[in-house]
């Protein structure tokens, strides 16, 4: 007796029953629900299987990246509806990220116009959900653009239209090689220069104009090749035949409202982000920036954020994550995500909800931790190094 | 043992509530309502009328077993699905009927573990488009948009439909009617195909119905019926024969009107007495019913011709004509077991 009790009064060894008691609880209550649906499946007569993944799907995809069509299967359509998760993420990640950068900045701009802007902007969007934004970028394409008949035509060569934006399709032809070759070139041209620029302005103090040099290289170089070679890339432009457009690349209103939305959405949280950041950088630093000359373009370039990026990573890797799982919100206005084909439609067509729901949300899990280990990674880079 | 019992309770309250404990009709019989699952919204099958009401041609099914189990049509409690939601409702007990025009198939009867007790309405997929189009055949839709409703047989009989006759098409998949209508009326799609009743209920709610049109083709099968959960065949027995009492009713010439005094007299036809009540209708208390199960039916809800003609018929704004759905002596295909 006295033994148990000098085991509960001793705090590390309390610690360990107290952790083992906790465990063994949650352990329980997790073989508890695991237990329930096996018995409650077998009620129902039902049982779990995947095969349903391998036989056709039957239904068709109005956007796919990979080739797809109704008689493939449940995994394919599911694989479909993945990459086009992936593409409204990434859309919506780089207009999130390009407009809240802008944004934060602007906020904190001493114009007081652009300040405000950026203020009542943020204020506004960041507090309306992201269901009514999407339901509401939808509703104006759908709406206030016209019929494919009618659509608006810039160009003769791009049209907009409530189907979708339709733009021309580059096709390569015979001699795209010699493109292809002399922008490799151009690229390996800059990574030395960029290298070679920092090595002199390390020793001697000289600056090279690199940007705009490298930037001329990248561009000229190609085309000179695209003269040489006879000019091998045509122009696939978009034509109504019958009810819709065809050929040309297309963009549906679908995904165009949806990376709207979404970009919007979240690029008013990576401005508050962006400003917080900024602002968690010791006045000190800018004052001592200025005091030795440096233009403030180059201030903020040069002192201000690469400091406030360290603080800014992390939460800009939970807004990145929100917004590839919000994109899940996709079904509401028939985007055709994961969550609309193997979480939607193949889980109606077959009727494996468990199956089903426990597939997507572990793809769904496993997109996140990819993202977030990918941030992780890059947060450790730039961290401050302790010396 | 004793936990083992709590916990196969708790289980079952947590999980399905109590879909596995009693039977059905004693479950309804113990609340005093029958939970019925109806479409979230399609004219003349299911719609809350201005004093938000439920009414339709499925309601007035849900009424009917109502009427047939508890003796009061009134009896019921709606709960909304969509095609997306309905059978994991049903599965998990939130209702004890599915009204709410559901195809049967195979791999939805027999994969899915429930059963279709009948039909009750024989439709078919159709087209529906302005008239402004220029479109008079299904055929002539080639590279079209086209606008469906998620999680239905319509994707797989549009697929097969377009596939087999070379033609390409743009699906815009939506989640309800309701919604699907607000862009076929905006343009996002040149066509909105459902079920031909669907299309009509869709079309009686526009402003200018003259406007659009069906298109002729009809190009699968659907046979909507109530389901019920696999496993009770009691309770699959009372849906099954409230419906075939409904289209009895239309046979022997008993309507709402008629149906106290057939049911008082002694008739030549003594089908309707057995159906009535009047003479005894072996085994009807093994289905647990009263013997007046038939007259609640009737009296309170209606035959089949009146509830079709009701909610669906010529006088309504759907204009659905009987077609396929009358009895097999007017040239249709209900043809009823004899009451016997």
């Amino acid at each position: 007796m006295s033994f148990l009790s000098n085991i509960w009064r001793n705090e590390k060894s309390r610690e360990i029953i107290v952790q083992i008691f906790v465990l063994l609880c949650i352990g329980w209550f997790l073989s508890w629900l695991i237990s329930n649906v096996d018995a409650n499946f077998k009620a129902l007569g039902k049982d779990i299987s995947f095969e349903f993944l391998f036989i056709p799907a039957g239904y068709d995809i109005n956007q796919y990246l990979i080739d797809y069509n109704n008689r493939d299967s449940h995994l394919r359509a599911g694989i479909v509806g993945l990459l086009n998760t992936g593409l409204v993420a990434v859309f919506g990640i780089i207009l999130a990220t390009v407009l809240g950068i802008s944004l934060g900045i602007i906020r904190l701009s001493k114009n007081w116009l652009a300040s405000k802007i950026a203020y009542w902007y943020i204020e506004f969007t960041r507090n309306v959900p992201i269901l009514l934004h999407i339901l509401l970028w939808h509703g104006i394409i759908i709406n206030t653009l016209p019929h494919p008949r009618k659509a608006l035509n810039l160009g003769d060569v791009t049209f907009l239209s409530n189907r979708g934006f339709y733009i021309p399709k580059p096709l390569t032809e015979n001699g795209i090689e010699l493109v292809y070759l002399f922008l490799v070139i151009a690229i390996i041209f800059s990574v030395l220069f960029f290298k070679y620029a920092k090595k002199k302005q390390d020793l001697t103090g000289v600056q090279y104009p690199v940007f705009w040099i490298n930037f001329s290289v990248l561009i000229s170089l190609p085309l000179i090749a695209f003269f040489i070679s006879g000019m091998p890339i045509s122009l696939e432009i978009p034509a109504l035949k019958g009810f819709n457009f065809r050929g040309g690349m297309h963009m549906s209103p679908e995904l165009a409202a949806l990376t709207f939305a979404l970009g919007i959405y979240t690029a008013a949280f990576i401005a508050e982000i962006v400003r917080a950041g900024i602002l968690a950088v010791d006045k000190g630093q800018r004052e001592a920036a200025e005091s030795i000359g440096l233009k403030s373009s180059k201030v903020m370039k040069l002192v201000i954020l690469p400091q406030a990026r360290r603080v800014i990573i992390p939460p800009l890797t939970s807004q990145y994550l929100n917004l590839t799982k919000n994109s899940s919100l996709a079904i509401a206005i028939g985007y055709m995500d994961l969550v609309a084909t193997l979480g939607g439609i193949s889980l109606n067509q077959t009727g494996r909800e468990m199956e089903t729901m426990v597939i997507v949300m572990l793809i769904y899990l496993s997109v996140s931790l990819s993202i977030s280990a990918f941030m992780n990674w890059y947060n450790n880079k730039v961290k401050l190094v302790g010396r | 043992m004793k936990t083992k019992i709590l916990l196969a309770a708790a289980t079952a309250g947590v999980m399905f509530a109590g879909s596995v404990l009693a039977s059905t009709l004693d479950d309804v019989r113990a609340r005093g309502k029958l939970n019925c699952i109806i479409n979230t919204g399609l004219a003349g099958f299911a719609a809350p009328d201005d004093k938000g009401k439920w009414t339709g041609f499925d309601v007035d099914f849900c009424r009917a077993v109502a009427a047939a189990t508890l003796g009061d049509a009134d009896k019921v409690n709606y709960t909304t699905a969509t095609g997306k939601t309905r059978f994991t409702k049903l599965a998990a007990g939130e209702g004890e009927i599915l009204s709410r025009n559901t195809t049967w198939t195979f791999s939805r009867d027999v994969d899915l573990s429930q059963t279709f007790v009948g039909v009750s309405y024989y439709d078919g997929q159709g087209f529906m488009v302005p008239k402004a189009l220029g479109v008079k055949s299904a055929k002539g839709l080639d590279g079209a948009s086209v606008c469906i409703q998620t999680g239905t047989t319509t994707e797989l009989n549009l697929a097969e439909f377009f596939a087999g006759n070379g033609m390409k098409y743009n699906p815009v998949p939506i989640e309800t009617n309701a919604e699907a209508q607000e862009l076929y009326k905006a343009g996002r799609c040149d066509v909105y195909t459902t079920d031909a009743s669907g299309l009509y209920a869709t079309m009686s709610s526009f402003d200018n119905p003259a406007d659009h049109m069906v298109l002729p083709e009809i190009v699968s099968k659907e046979p909507l019926g109530p389901v019920v959960r696999h496993g009770d065949d009691q309770w699959a027995d009372i849906v099954a024969w409230t419906l075939k009492a409904m289209m009895a009713g239309e046979e022997l010439g008993i309507t709402s009107a008629n149906v106290k005094s057939l049911a008082g007299k002694d008739n030549k036809n003594k089908e309707i007495n057995r159906l009535l009540g009047k003479d005894p209708l072996q085994g009807i208390s093994k289905l647990g019913l009263s013997a007046d199960w038939a007259v609640n039916i009737i009296g309170q809800v209606g035959n089949y011709e009146e509830v079709f003609e009701k909610n669906l018929g010529m006088s309504t704004p759907l204009k659905i004509a009987r077609g396929m759905n009358q009895l097999y002596r007017d040239g249709g295909l209900f043809y009823i077991p004899p009451i016997k």
